[in-house]
């Protein structure tokens, strides 16, 4: 029986790493709208492109920080828990 | 590393971020329990190589002051103005005294993450005990700067005006969230990028010993740190572009 649970928690863990690590594609979502609608609008304009990358690093940045929360989740699931 | 022995083949991707003394022979001592904090590890060698690459790569670099700069001088140069440039686009005129914070930090992480793509190195960066000590500079730094600048009213930052009155209590408590919430991202974003991307590469690196796929993750891996090398400049782009960008709140005052 406590082999059970033991095997049972084990495969609690991992199958909550799987789903945290989805939270990872939002951020991909996230970080592709934000470069795709920088290259359209600097096509559009590209005079005005140069100055606007470092907001375009920071609203990646931004947008990345909560994958990586998730992916963080993960791999506390996987080796801290 | 009873994995090996059963099945003959397991990756360890984690095993890279393993804090070790540094003099000390795995075979005959126990490398990594009760670390003391006077002890020479990994983390603090290769913080004290990329201190030391840092200084050199300066000193050099400045010491022949040449109208028409050497190579090693133009990437110094070229280093400086672009941070310095930064600094001042984002923070304003105000914020240009804290430029010397900003260089270090940029550097620091720079050279940290590069370092750390050599093989057989250590990532101190990946750690987020690092980053965490990093962003919690900042973040104190910044917080205690707005005060002493702009007094009370640097809380107004959390009170937006140009909302509607009735929206105000409830963006003031998101705002206060989100924060506090700063060093906690700032810190993570850098720690975990790194991890990810190294602990990705150490996988692609055990496919290689089966033989059907290791042309794959040979070619993989290559590419891989193609991309890693992106990353390690990106991310400590990122970490300063954010410094600056929370400084801007301490100096440009609550005024926006």
């Amino acid at each position: 029986m406590e082999a059970e649970v033991a095997q049972l928690a084990l495969m609690g863990k991992y199958i909550g790493a799987g789903l945290a690590a989805i939270g990872l594609g939002g951020a991909g979502i996230g970080v592709g709208n934000i470069a795709g609608n920088f290259l359209a609008g600097a096509l559009r304009n590209p005079s005005a492109a140069p100055s606007q990358t470092a907001n375009l690093f920071v609203g990646i940045a931004f947008a990345e920080a909560l994958g990586i929360f998730s992916f963080l989740i993960a791999l506390l699931l996987m080796f801290a828990v | 590393m009873t994995d090996v022995a059963e099945t003959g083949f397991a990756i360890h991707p984690m095993d890279q971020f393993i804090v070790k003394r540094f003099f000390c022979d795995a075979a005959h001592a126990d490398c990594t329990s009760n670390i003391q904090w006077y002890e020479i590890t990994n983390v603090t060698v290769w913080m004290a190589l990329a201190v030391l690459a840092i200084v050199a790569l300066m000193v050099f670099g400045s010491a022949g002051r040449a109208t028409i700069p050497s190579r090693i001088q133009s990437v110094c140069e070229m280093i400086y103005g672009f941070i310095y440039k930064m600094v001042e686009d984002v923070t304003g005129h105000d914020g240009v005294k804290y430029f010397p914070y900003v260089m270090t930090l940029f550097l620091f992480i720079l050279f940290s993450n590069l370092l750390g793509l050599l093989p057989m190195s250590f990532t101190t960066t990946s750690h987020v005990a690092v980053t965490v000590t990093l962003a919690l500079l900042v973040f104190l730094g910044v917080t205690i700067l707005g005060l002493v600048k702009n007094g009370i009213g640097f809380l107004g930052m959390f009170w937006v005006s140009s909302a509607p009155l009735a929206l105000r209590p409830v963006l003031a408590i998101i705002e206060v969230i989100s924060y506090f919430v700063r060093p906690v991202s700032h810190s993570i974003r850098l720690a975990g990028n790194l991890m990810a991307g190294h602990a990705v590469m150490k996988v692609f690196a055990g496919f290689a010993s089966m033989a059907v796929i290791s042309p794959v993750a040979v070619g993989a891996v290559t590419a891989i740190y193609g991309l890693e090398l992106l990353v390690a400049v990106v991310q400590a782009y990122v970490f300063t572009i954010l410094t600056c960008v929370y400084l801007k709140d301490a100096v440009g005052g609550a005024h926006h």
